[in-house]
């Protein structure tokens, strides 16, 4: 399971867009399957079909998250026209194996879809994301009538 | 020469699990030999059969992209840090 919250979903979103029509990818940084930061990095392909995070700002990066004290947590990318699952090659080039693979296919811009998988020895499973919201509102003591309870 | 090598996590079943290592080499291309004669086999994931650096490994020489020193035949000194990364990857 990996938990992600509304505003760095919001930011991969907008990475991804800003990226379009090539490929977007960013690393995630966080703690025990929960996503702290987002690090948007350039496609050093500037392509619609293949990413490749530029080394020296994935370098950078990682060393950060090192210093911070934060794993690598998740690799994300978009897929401009396709669905969010892992294609052929993202699973032959996937080499971090302790890292959840997050896809968001734009393929309908309206409503861009985004799911994670664990990418392991060419074997890919579906993995749980949930959305958390980023400064949750005290949660009401009595349900309000009609309001959305049991989301 | 004296380096220190960071493994990545995909690469540690070569060296029983060790983030870093110790090697020796005056050149990129020496170090990765002595890589694989103390950890076998781990070369096969760095190199091309042709004895280019793989296209989707990224190594650094002090936070440096080895491709921009020359690659293979980039020179190292006692105390350099040698990093190896894959590239994070991929396609739809």
């Amino acid at each position: 399971m990996l938990e992600i919250d509304d505003d760095d979903y919001a930011t991969l979103v907008a990475h991804a867009r800003d990226g379009y029509p090539n490929e977007a990818c960013a690393l995630l940084a966080g703690r025990d399957g929960s996503v702290e930061r987002v690090y948007a990095l350039p496609n050093a392909e500037a392509s619609p079909s293949f990413y490749v995070v530029e080394p020296r700002a994935q370098l950078k990066a990682m060393t950060e998250m090192d210093d911070l004290g934060l794993d690598l947590v998740g690799i994300f990318h978009s897929h401009v026209a396709t669905e969010a699952y892992p294609s052929r090659t993202d699973v032959e080039l996937a080499a971090y194996p302790d890292a959840a693979y997050l896809i968001l296919s734009l393929a309908d811009q309206d409503g861009p879809v985004l799911r994670a998988f664990r990418i392991r020895d060419g074997q890919v499973s579906e993995e749980e994301l949930r959305r958390r919201t980023a400064t949750p509102a005290p949660a009401p003591r009595e349900p309000v009538p009609g309001g959305l309870d049991g989301r | 020469m004296a380096v220190e090598v960071r493994i990545p996590t995909i690469l540690r079943k070569h060296t029983g699990g060790e983030k870093a290592v110790t090697a020796d080499g005056d050149t990129v291309r020496d170090l990765l030999g002595d890589l694989d004669r103390r950890y076998p086999g781990i070369a096969g994931s760095l190199l091309t059969g042709d004895g280019a650096l793989h296209r989707f490994v990224n190594v650094y020489v002090n936070d440096e992209d080895v491709r921009f020193l020359g690659a293979l035949d980039a020179k190292l000194s006692d105390g350099d840090v040698v990093a190896i990364l894959p590239a994070v990857a991929g396609g739809s």
